[in-house]
């Protein structure tokens, strides 16, 4: 087969990537290296989050908006229930990696594509790798992962500056429900700043679960809350293992029987058990639709991007609608307070505590010190106390190192005081 | 996209660790947790402070006299999802069973990401000062409490002791007496 140009069969993006300026003959957009559009996309590195149901739309959007070098992450392996919605997959494809096949099929379909699989957790990949990619889409199901990158990403910008400076774009979905959003690290709001803005997984009462169930949930979450721990205290329930759910079923329906309650089957016991989220392969369609667009705009700048988060619900009726989210200044990823100070290394912690009250810009109560995992001093509970109250006479020479940030909390913060530490 | 961050001021290179939102949320809630004698908190790794036990000693009511410990984990995901909280004992209590389940409505289909550690432990000082049989997870010990109050008193004293209540053998969970200060050697002068 012959190898297509790269823009071969981009007609229609290229007019929105060589607008020209309207009253200026011979002008065309360029940035401040020089620039344009297409040569941003062009040199565009793009990173997939998630190669599931919005993964492989986005994936085959990139694939045909452009970009030239795309890279997919996904730790999961191909199961039969994927098939309806996730298609760069196939009945033989059933327990491969997610990322490998996905990858497989667009370097299939588009062969000038450069696309690299990663089948791996996103928590296993370097910093380093991060920092390599010119934006981030994320297809992602759990609140989990996306809090983890959304917190190594802001990470990343605090400490390198633009060069750390990764836009992330995400998808959601929920049944007929879906968003996608314009992150800007450390300009707009983060992930955690809209932390309320997430459902959380059905809970139901422990006390209805154990004695009077009403639903089949209820016996469900019985026989993988209650029964399984108290006879496998060693094992943990998989929902992925056929044994383990049809386990789950057989105790559920005994259960549902004594109670008269109808409607237990093996995929409600697996949707439960995994907290699985209704997908409908059309809504995945159309956040990974916006999400790929509004990743082409951000990195060509060909038209103003989302500002900054995209609604859509097709629950009743359609209604769609977009707005600035705003950033919470207490997040606890970007809400961060900022400060530095500048002790001599021989000063002790004790010395820190004090300069950390008695400064006009901190003014702090009672504060609680930690570096990275390492607990510098603790207020509270008496036990960490204790055991942390030895650093109070050591110098903070012996700690940490000269440039090095330290967690702050006290009770005059409603979240945390990022505090950078010089030794003079 | 470019214009917009020349616009901030230039940074300054420093050394950073990425600490996780839930260890800076949980710093936050374990060092201003608000101190006080019927409650101390153990930390069985004291690296770790994501799993912990609080111990309860009620001042009065029913299981006065009794010390109950309850397992702490939480996980990356707070404050979004609640820490899992466990008796460590077996105890006869008519919302917490004898495998350790806690029916606290906060502890799951109410846990909100404003609530804290404090709350959480707020609502174990309720469940043993105030018992509450309208919503059992020990529907024995509850059916026990709404019909025979006297004995269920007297059922609750007698597990905590470690004793048999119903035919099953419960946890001692007494305070042990302090120990007797040290004898006086020879006669005072």
């Amino acid at each position: 087969m012959a190898m297509a140009s790269p823009f071969k069969c981009d007609a229609g993006i290229s007019r929105y990537l060589q607008l020209k300026a309207p009253h200026v003959e011979g002008f065309e957009l360029v940035n401040d290296e020089n620039e344009t559009p297409r040569d941003l996309l062009a040199k565009a590195k793009v990173l997939v989050i998630g190669a599931g149901g919005l993964g492989c739309e986005i994936l085959k959007n990139l694939a045909m908006s452009g970009f030239n070098d795309i890279h997919v992450i996904d730790m999961d392996t191909i199961d039969l229930s994927n098939l309806n919605r996730q298609f760069l997959f196939r009945k033989d494809d059933v327990g491969k990696p997610k990322a490998e096949v996905a990858a497989a099929f667009i370097k299939r379909r588009s062969p000038h594509v450069s696309i690299t699989p990663h089948f791996k957790r996103i928590q296993e990949m370097s910093e380093e790798f991060y920092l390599d990619f010119t934006i981030i889409i994320c297809g992602l199901d759990s609140i989990e992962a996306r809090r983890w990158i959304n917190a190594l990403i802001c990470g990343l910008v605090e400490e390198h500056g633009f060069k750390g400076f990764k836009p992330i774009i995400d998808g959601g979905t929920e049944g007929l429900r879906g968003n996608a959003r314009v992150i800007l690290p450390s300009v707009n709001a983060c992930l955690d700043c809209g932390l309320d803005l997430y459902s959380k997984k059905a809970t139901y009462p422990i006390c209805t679960i154990a004695n009077t169930p009403r639903l089949p949930e209820h016996c469900i979450e019985w026989a993988s809350v209650l029964e399984w721990p108290r006879l496998f205290p060693d094992k943990k329930l998989d929902g992925d293992d056929p044994d383990h759910i049809n386990w789950v079923v057989e105790k559920a329906s005994a259960r549902a029987a004594t109670f008269n309650i109808p409607g237990i089957n093996y995929s409600l016991a697996q949707g439960v058990v995994k907290n699985i989220i209704p997908a409908i392969a059309s809504t995945n369609a159309i956040v990974a639709a916006a999400c790929t667009n509004e990743a082409l705009k951000v990195v060509t700048t060909c038209n103003p991007y989302l500002d900054n988060y995209m609604f859509y619900s097709g629950l009743d009726g359609v209604y769609m609608f977009s707005f600035p989210y705003a950033r919470n200044p207490d997040c606890l990823v970007c809400g961060k307070r900022e400060g530095s100070l500048s002790l001599p290394a021989t000063a002790t912690l004790d010395e820190l505590i004090t300069a950390l009250k008695e400064s006009p810009v901190f003014q702090l109560k009672a504060p609680t010190i930690s570096h990275g995992e390492t607990n510098l001093y603790f207020q509270n509970p008496k036990a960490l106390e204790a055991l942390t109250r030895p650093n109070l006479v050591k110098s903070i020479g012996d700690l940490f190192e000269s440039g090095s940030t330290l967690t702050v909390t006290d009770p005059t913060l409603t979240t945390s005081l990022s505090v950078s530490v010089d030794f003079s | 996209m470019l214009n917009l961050w020349k616009n901030k001021a230039a940074e300054e290179k420093r050394l950073k660790t990425v600490v996780s939102p839930s260890r800076i949320r949980l710093q936050k809630d374990q060092s201003e947790l608000v101190p006080d004698t019927t409650v101390t908190v153990e930390f069985p790794n004291v690296s770790d402070i994501t799993k912990f036990h609080v111990v309860y000693r009620p001042p009065g009511g029913m299981y006065h006299g009794g010390q109950f410990r309850f397992s702490f984990e939480v996980s990356d995901n707070y404050p979004h999802s609640p820490p899992k909280v466990l008796c460590v004992q077996k105890i006869y209590h008519p919302n917490i069973d004898t495998a350790g389940h806690v029916c606290l409505n906060i502890l799951r289909e109410d846990w909100k990401p404003v609530l804290n550690i404090q709350s959480i432990i707020f609502g174990l000082q309720m469940l043993f000062m105030d018992p509450n049989p309208e919503d059992p997870l020990n529907k024995d010990a509850a059916q026990n409490m709404i019909h025979d109050l006297a004995g269920f008193k007297q059922n609750v004293s007698t597990s905590m002791r470690g004793g048999n209540v119903k035919g099953a053998a419960y946890e001692c969970v007494l305070i042990p007496p302090p120990p007797p200060p040290p004898a006086s050697k020879g006669p005072r002068c």
